[in-house]
Formats: C-alpha cells, structure tokens, sequence
C-alpha cells in the first residue's frame, strides 16, 4: 500500500510541479515590418572601415542623436505624452545602446535642440558641424490610423554632408523599442562593418537571498535591459537557460520536482515539457543553430554523458561515452560539429566532434582548465572558462591556438556570445558574499561594463537577432 | 495521567512528522549536522524522548553524524574516513530495513555550474555504490546533486570549501 502511494505521488510529482513554480505566460509582442525608406545606395563595404578587435581609439567617434521629430503629437499606448515625446525617448535608447559599447561618444536628445520633420530628410548642417558632432542621427515617429507606430532612422556623415543609411519600420505600440534597437543596429553596422546585436533578447538567472539559502528564477529581458519578465516563481532552483533560435521557447534545469531535469518551456503558452523522459539527472541544455535538435547531458549511474534528440521529440542518440564527466555541448554555426568540455583527461579541457558523436578530439592545451565552451555565431571562435587559480573569460580558434584572455575576475564564468559574436557576456561571481552579476566584454579586453538587473544574475543566455 | 502522557508522545512525534514533512523536494535540504549539537543522552530507558526512528535526527544521532562524507577537490573516491562512516550508516540501514535514504552529493564553488552538477551526482553515486558494497539494497538508496547551489559553509577559503566538497545521506519519509 505503501509502494503503490510512492509510486502515485511520484507520477504526479511532474505535473502538479509544473503549476507550482511557473509564472503567468506573456506572449511576446508582434511582429517588425520594414517599410518604404530604402537605404541609400552607397555600397555598405564604403565609408568607415573598422573591427571591435583594431587596437585604434574609436570611442571618439561623436554622434548627435536629437529626439526623433513627429509629424504631430499624437496619443499612443507606447508613451503616456504622445509620440512627441516617444520620439525622444527612442533617442535616449539609442544613445544608451551606442554608449554602453565603448566605441563611440553618442550625444543624447537631452543636450540637444530638437529638429523639426521637415529637417530629418534635410538636415541643417550648420547647426551639428557647430557642436562638433561627425556623425548626426536623425529620425521620426508617426502614429498610423491603425494604431501601429512607423519608426524611420537616418544617418548623415556630418563633413560630407551626405546620408549613410536610412531605414523605417512599423511597430506595434508595445514594441517601440524595437524600433529603436532596429535603428541603433543600422547605424552600428553602417559604423563598424560588422553585423547587427541590439535587436535581441537574454534570457538569464535572478538570483536573490543568502549564499546558503538562494532562490534562482528564470528571467527574460532585452539586450539592454528593459522588457523585464520573471519566468518562474522561485519555490524550485532554476538553472542555465537558453532562448530556442526563433525565441519561441527556452530550455532550461529546474528542481520543481525535487531532481535536476531539463524542460522546454514554450513562452507564448507558458506550458513546459521535459526534454526527455527519464528518471536519470539531466543538466546543461543546447539548441543546434536551426532549433531542430536538443543537447543534454545525462548522469547515468554517477556518469554524465551528452546526448542529442530532436527539439519534436523521438528517440536520443548518446554522443560520448567516456567514463569520465562529458557535459555541454555548443554547435558550430553550420551544426556539423560540436565543441564540448570533458575530463576524460583528468581535468576539466575543452573537445570538438562532429555533431554524430564521431573524430572526438581535444583542443585546449594551454594550460589550466577548459569549461563552458561556446562557439561563435560567426564561427571564427570560441569562448569559454579559463580555470587557472582564478575564474576567466577566454577565447581561442577552433583549432584551440590563438588564447586570448579578456576578463580578470576572481570568478568570470559562462560566456556567452552577442549575435553579431563581437561581444561576450559572462557572469561574475563575488568571493565570500556569492552575489552574482552579469557583464559583458569586447573582443578586445577593454570594453567591460555591468550589465544592470534588477537583482543579482548568472548564467545569461543572449539569443539571435529577433526574427 | 498515563493518558496524558501518551498525548505528550504523540505530539512530540506529530511535530517530528512536521519537520520531516517539511523536507518537501522543493525545500532547502535541513541544516548540517554538528558534531557538538549531539544532546546528552538521556540515562535511563523509561522516558522515550528524544528523535523517533524514521527522522533525520534519529538517524543523525545513531550514525554520530557520520551521515556526511568529504572530498578532496574534484574527487569522488571513497577514503578510509568516508568508509567507516558509510559502514556506520549501512549499519543503520541494516538495522531498520524499512528506511530509504538520499544522498546528496554537492560540490564547492570553485567549479563551473554545469560541471559542478554531474560532479555532485557522480560524488552521491560514489556513496550510494559503496552503501549497497555493503549489503544495502540499490533501490532503498536514492541520489541528487545539487553542485554546488546549496553550500553549507559560508566562506571563499579552502575550509569552506572542503566542508562543501560533500555527499549528505538524508532519510526519505
């Protein structure tokens, strides 16, 4: 009798655990259209050229942004002043997305006169050459009949006198900032020649409470922050998320039935499902780069192995198969090969393979200890934890040569790259308190700033450029 | 009086079954054992205070506090200290046949996270193979990792972090 009540609560454990700990499901906003404004016919490979990874000074690349024009002031559920004032505030996020990178000196719309409508398509020159800005940012807000908000962006080199680029999209009210992330992204890839971050989300951990007694709760927030959202309720320890490829769902380790497992959590429904079905400890989840295959590791009897199924469900593939721990696991860009962490060697190093488990071969042989490896969005990389005495952020080739370490925390672990994998974010953790906060380096060791969330944060996870 | 008495009993063991009750999966694991909390015994057989079998603190006191063991950093071999106190605790297991443990393996926190969970799981596994060694049944024998989420020691030293380098035998009720 007593067996039978076990074997009823534990087969219920999973679905009553789902209720407990989930918040309410928030949909994300609608979809992005780009609209009329084409981009100017200058080749993009012209004007500027520059890499994050130039040792040249480019933080003195100063941009006017004023606050976009609006036609006129009209109501809008984006902004309780109208769109006069959004227009505004899209240049103060503007200026803070291009501030935050450390590669220009933006000047926000609170230090400068506010052009009229005509003058986005015309600016005076006079004015901005006058206050020494070389770049100059310019822009609308216009309030359709449907409610739906269009958004245009242009930017002028200020000496030449001749428009870089423009562009224009039309955003659902609740999605102006996008609007601003889309146009932050046109200028910073017009500047540097590299691809677009700024329109992306993270997904992360909120951390709170004493050392000993920590509540984790999934969280979700745009690349700079706003659009925050608390995912789960913090009654169960949540774990290293990542966002699926199209941000329709997240992967995630949750306690919330007593036992590490993995689940795919799916936004719009709010609904989870375990990635597989097993009473074995499942950690560390990965999408491949086209959402269609899931990675997991999965103790069994003590021995952790990585293993493959398909995002749909259906039967897993064991990949490894040493006895020592293989765990993690990220994609090249392509998804033919796979670099992951395993210390069959006796320590922590860092292994590629080709994504069906075959020509399993070590890397990092640079000393210290290799965890946490993540291959670029570009491919060109791949960054992980550098264990040597302290915690670090380090990138290397592929082929494992090129080490480079960019962070000098006493514990920096869990990089994970920007879309355009220019930029890493990592989380560093406190020694003695445990407090725990997110940051972000560029590829070149100078740029590192903290990442403001509303309480401590570990294991970010940033997605791609939103579809 | 007798009657009164035998209320007594059952409260005290209502409130034991509370606090058991309490280590719900989705709890925080109870607070370390240590050594210098073990109370007086009490000297005569006649008045049945004290833990009642089939709670933590009964088997707490009955192994010493054996029901923990260390590892030195990412270890998870069994020592000679880490086998006497598991022959303890199997001898407990033998004892009372009808109680089922978890062990639960942790790790300090000069670990990455992911790794940190599977070396949790394979230090419990590690207590668990050598319980059932023993004689113990595989399936009284239960084991988590918590990596190193759930620290019992505070501190970002060495002594800290060898106390958390752990694997906690925990009855289940």
């Amino acid at each position: 009798m007593k067996k039978f009540v076990f074997a009823l609560a534990f087969l219920a454990a999973p679905l009553a655990a789902q209720a407990q700990d989930l918040g309410q499901p928030a949909p994300e906003g609608g979809e992005v259209q780009t609209t009329g404004t084409e981009a100017s016919g200058e080749d993009a490979e012209g004007g500027l050229t520059f890499t994050v990874t130039d040792e040249s000074d480019w933080a003195d690349l100063s941009i006017a942004i004023p606050g976009f024009a609006a036609d006129r002031n009209v109501e809008t559920p984006a902004n309780s002043l109208g769109t006069a004032e959004l227009g505004r505030e899209v240049a103060r996020v503007i200026t803070a997305n291009l501030q935050n990178n450390g590669l220009f000196q933006p000047i926000g719309p609170d230090r400068l006169p506010l052009p009229s409508f005509a003058e986005i398509t015309d600016p005076t020159w006079g004015n901005w050459r006058g206050r020494g800005a070389e770049m100059l940012v310019h822009g609308y807000v216009r309030a359709r009949s449907d409610g739906r908000l269009v958004v245009g962006c242009y930017l002028y080199d200020v000496a030449l006198q001749d428009e870089l680029v423009r562009e224009g999209w039309v955003v659902p009210p609740a999605d102006w900032r996008r609007a601003a992330h889309k146009c932050s992204d046109i200028i910073y890839a017009r500047l540097t020649g590299e691809s677009p971050f700024f329109d992306s989300r993270i997904a992360y951990i909120a951390e709170t409470g004493p050392k000993d007694r920590r509540v984790k709760r999934l969280a979700i927030m745009d690349s700079d922050g706003a659009n925050h959202r608390f995912l789960t309720l913090g009654s169960a320890t949540a774990l290293t998320p990542r966002y699926s490829p199209d941000y329709s769902q997240l992967l995630y380790l949750s306690y919330v039935d007593g036992n590490p497992r993995l689940y795919v959590y799916d936004i719009g429904t709010g609904q989870q499902t375990l990635v597989t079905q097993s009473s074995n400890p499942t950690f560390a989840p990965r999408w491949s780069p086209d959402g269609r295959t899931i990675l997991y590791s999965m103790a069994v009897a003590g021995n952790t192995d990585i293993y493959s199924v398909p995002a749909s469900g259906g039967r897993s593939t064991r990949l490894t198969d040493t006895p020592g721990i293989d765990i993690g696991g990220s994609y090249s860009p392509d998804g033919r090969q796979i670099v992951f962490e395993s210390d069959r060697s006796g320590s922590q190093q860092c292994y590629i393979m080709n994504a069906d488990g075959t020509g399993q071969r070590r890397i990092s042989f640079h000393g210290g200890r290799c965890a946490t490896p993540e291959w670029s969005p570009r491919g060109d990389q791949i960054a992980f934890t550098r264990i040597a005495g302290d915690f670090n952020i380090a990138v290397m080739s592929p082929n494992g040569r090129n080490l480079r370490v960019l962070t000098s925390g006493w514990q920096d672990e869990g990089p994970t790259w920007a879309p355009n994998g220019r930029i890493i974010q990592f989380f560093r953790t406190e020694r003695n308190t445990g407090r725990s906060a997110l940051w972000q380096v560029d590829l070149t060791g100078r740029n590192e700033r903290r990442l403001p969330t509303p309480v401590d944060a570990s294991d970010p996870a940033w997605g791609p450029i939103l579809p | 009086m007798n009657k009164r008495f035998a209320t007594a009993i059952l409260l005290a063991s209502a409130t034991t079954l509370a606090a058991c009750a309490r280590q719900a999966p989705e709890e925080l694991p109870p607070p370390p054992p240590t050594d210098t909390a073990t109370p007086t015994p009490t000297p005569t057989q006649t008045t049945p205070t004290g833990p009642q079998v089939g709670s933590q603190a009964h088997f707490e006191d009955a192994v010493n506090g054996q029901n923990v063991i260390y590892f030195d950093t990412d270890r998870f071999n069994i020592d000679s200290a880490d086998a006497a106190a598991l022959q303890t605790q199997a001898q407990y297991l033998a004892r009372y046949p009808q109680i089922r443990v978890t062990v639960e393996g942790h790790a300090d926190e000069r670990g990455t996270r992911e790794y940190n969970l599977a070396l949790g799981e394979r230090r419990a596994n590690a207590a668990k193979n050598y319980l059932v060694g023993l004689g113990v049944d595989a399936s009284r024998v239960a084991t988590v990792s918590y990596g190193k989420e759930r620290p019992v020691a505070l501190g970002s030293n060495e002594q800290a972090w060898a106390q958390n380098r752990r694997a906690v035998s925990v009855v289940i009720n």
